[in-house]
């Protein structure tokens, strides 16, 4: 069984200074699987990354990445995994040939030219393969980021926020490109803040400051939420949401455009709470499950407490 | 653990170059700095300034005083700026250097020319300069044979003759000795290597951490050595190419002779160059960003310039300024430079002075890669 799994791990946990940024981080990723990494920002999914590759040296906490030790055994990890940081991290002052060509040469790639052409080609920019890499778009800057880490034909993937700041239609080539790959075997990693995007992967994992809050498929972590919510269609769901804020059992209300989620943990207490407002005319009341972003709001919600109280 | 790949030694090489020519910047600054320090430094070894602010001090008002003084204006070397009254008076004018010399002609001196008694007049120098002054002195040490020919007429003929009707009598104030001035090239060699070579290698892993650029470079599997070696070597040719544009300045320019092969020359260069890399690597892993690293970089230069020989006299330092001397390669690299131009010594017989930097590079490489970091942490 563990010879199938890809990462891993147990136990994880770093330390800046005296402040932990990750806590008892645990995870199991089967070979061939696409698996998403959520959180609001400063949760710590950069550091567990990080860790998992060999880049940041756990304070506690042991585990493999495809059957190596991350403690020990840093450098196989390196040559086997591709992993495309948060920031554009390759040379914007070489063009996209060269900097291809700099890690077809890092990994020791026979058939070094052929691989660059092919990766340059499957990019579709043999037209500006000459082009500085610092004179790309955010968009493209991602894409060349995704072909240098996967030229090297890694069998990990990790990748942190690869699509922030991409246009629809790039994310959307991107994911297929992901999924196309992981058909292939190779397995996935990937952190995000798009909801559509965690709706794509076959596990998702919820951290928020440095803690697992959920984990499972999307349709688990909304099963196991204990999240109520109830659905409004109407013209004037935008005054309703300014009356419903704050009352007892009602715990989130959010407005997209004319339909209007209402969430609480009491189904009881949010029942009365919205007792009043159900004859409205003009509106459209229908109980449902909560959504994704119900949920991962829903989580944090204590932690929000936390850090401003 | 891996071995060395020479693969990945390319693969950093060829980016580092490719950086290098677009950075144009950094390109230019390689090719000036030589040039301009030649510029700067190329004048104090051909010093060979004219128009040296002079007092006189002429207690003898006669025409042989005014010839005199006409004749010293006309070696290009003197202007007269001070016409002092006393002794004390001009001593002042020298201390505060308004003026480099100070010449007196005592009081008696015209009736003793004609007497043929041969008087001297006493030509006091600031000397805390020996380079700027050496040729003025020379000048000035000419006069006595010609100076009076117009003004020795009739009767006084005869002193026309050799010996010279009187005599200079040169005093050189504060610095009795003076500096040989082919120390200079040598030590600029020396010196511009130092700055240079130090800075840019700080700078090349330190832009990496800045752009971030560095965490790519970190999780791919390179080991420090090859990112070292990687990093280091083509700087080693952007050595080479400001020593040739130091030395075709300083064979063509200022005449310093080469006496010794240039085979030694390149074998010294390597290694000083080396050890110089290896020092700003070693920077690099200790600074946080780019203004860290240039100031550590001076932090190193100073010494390197102050205390090595090229300044100042080696051997005129207090003992614990020769220490700090001897552990710096400029120091052995200096006098590695000048055995092998000036004196047409051999590796061989300079070995003392080699192995100072050999030992020098080996231990800050160790250091450096010992520092350098394999994570994030
Ligand atoms: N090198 C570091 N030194 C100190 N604190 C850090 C460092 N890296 C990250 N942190 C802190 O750790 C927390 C988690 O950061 P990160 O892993 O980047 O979160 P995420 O990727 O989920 O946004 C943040 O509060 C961040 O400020
Ligand atoms: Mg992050």
């Amino acid at each position: 069984m563990n010879g199938e799994l890809a990462i891993d791990v147990a136990g994880l946990t770093k330390k800046f200074g005296s402040r932990t940024v990750v806590k008892d981080f645990n995870i199991q990723v089967p070979k061939g699987q696409v698996w998403g990494f959520l959180g609001p920002n400063g949760s710590g999914k950069t550091t567990t990354i990080r860790m998992l590759c060999g880049l940041l040296l756990p304070d506690g906490g042991q585990g493999k990445c495809l059957g190596y030790d991350i403690r020990t055994q840093a450098a196989q990890i390196k040559r086997n995994v591709g992993y495309m940081t948060q920031r554009f991290s390759f040379y914007e002052d070489l063009s996209i040939r060269e900097n291809l060509d700099f890690v077809a040469r890092v990994y020791d790639m026979k058939g070094r030219k052929q691989a660059v052409d092919e990766a340059i080609a499957q990019l579709g920019l043999t037209k500006r393969q000459d082009q500085l890499a610092g004179e790309l778009s955010g968009g493209w800057k991602q894409r060349l980021a995704l072909a240098a880490c996967i030229l090297h034909r890694p069998q990990l993937l990790l990748l942190d926020e690869p699509t922030a700041g991409v246009d629809p239609q790039a994310r959307r080539d991107f994911w297929e490109e992901i999924h196309t790959l992981a058909g292939q075997g190779l397995t996935v990693l990937v952190s995000t803040h798009y909801m559509d995007e965690a709706e794509r992967c076959d596990r998702i994992v919820y951290l928020a400051y440095g803690t697992v809050l959920a984990r499972g498929t999307v349709d688990e972590v909304i099963d196991n939420s204990d999240l109520f919510t109830w659905i409004v269609t109407g013209e004037e769901v935008r005054g309703l949401a300014q009356e419903l804020h704050g009352k007892p059992g009602i715990d989130q209300v959010s407005v997209f455009g004319v339909t209007l989620h209402i969430s609480g943990t009491d189904q009881a207490a949010l029942e009365r709470a919205i007792a009043p407002y159900r004859n409205r005319p003009g509106l459209t009341w229908t109980k449902s499950k909560p959504s994704l972003e119900d949920v991962f709001i829903h989580l944090m919600g204590p932690f929000r407490e936390q850090v401003t109280g | 653990m891996f071995g060395i790949s020479f693969g990945r030694i390319a693969a950093v090489f060829v980016k580092e170059l490719i950086q290098m020519r677009r950075d144009r910047l950094t390109f230019a600054m390689i090719i000036a700095i030589p040039i301009v320090q030649l510029v700067l430094f190329g004048y104090a070894i051909n010093s060979d300034p004219k128009h040296l602010p002079t007092a006189l001090n002429v207690q003898d008002n006669s025409v042989f005083a005014r010839s005199l003084t006409a004749a010293m204006q006309n070696t290009g070397y003197f202007t007269i700026t001070h016409i002092v009254k006393g002794e004390r008076e001009g001593q002042d004018l020298l201390a505060s250097g308004t003026v480099a010399f100070l010449l007196t002609v005592p009081p008696d001196f015209s009736r003793r020319l004609a007497r043929g008694e041969r008087p001297s007049l006493l030509m006091e120098a600031d000397a805390t300069d020996p380079a700027a002054t050496a040729n003025a002195m020379a000048a000035v040490s000419q006069l006595p044979a010609t100076v009076f020919n117009n003004d020795l007429k009739g009767a006084l003929t005869s002193l026309q003759a050799t010996p010279p009707p009187f005599n200079v009598v040169v005093h050189r104030l504060y610095n009795p000795e003076g500096i040989t001035s082919y120390n200079v090239v040598p030590g600029l060699i020396g010196v511009i290597l130092t700055m240079t070579m130090v800075l840019i290698t700080a700078l090349a892993v330190t832009r990496e951490v800045e752009r971030g650029t560095m965490e790519n470079l970190l999780a791919m599997p390179l080991q420090p050595f090859e990112v070292m070696v990687g990093k280091i070597a083509p700087y080693i040719v952007m050595g080479y190419i400001q020593v040739t544009v130091v030395l075709i300045a300083a064979l063509l320019l200022f005449g310093v002779p080469m006496l010794g092969s240039w085979f030694d020359l390149s074998i010294a260069l390597a290694i000083f160059i080396a050890a110089n890399l290896s020092i700003g690597f070693t920077i690099s892993t200790v600074a946080q960003n780019q203004l860290q690293a240039m100031q550590m970089t001076f932090f190193f230069f100073l010494p390197s310039i102050l205390l090595s020989g090229f300044m100042f006299p080696f051997r005129g330092m207090p003992v614990w300024a020769q220490a700090i001397g001897e552990a710096l390669p400029n120091t052995h690299f200096m006098r590695i430079v000048r055995g092998i131009m000036l004196k047409g010594a051999g590796l061989g017989e300079l070995f003392g002075d080699i192995w100072p930097l050999l030992l020098f590079m080996l231990v800050v490489m160790g250091i450096a890669l010992v520092r350098y970091r394999r994570t994030l942490d």
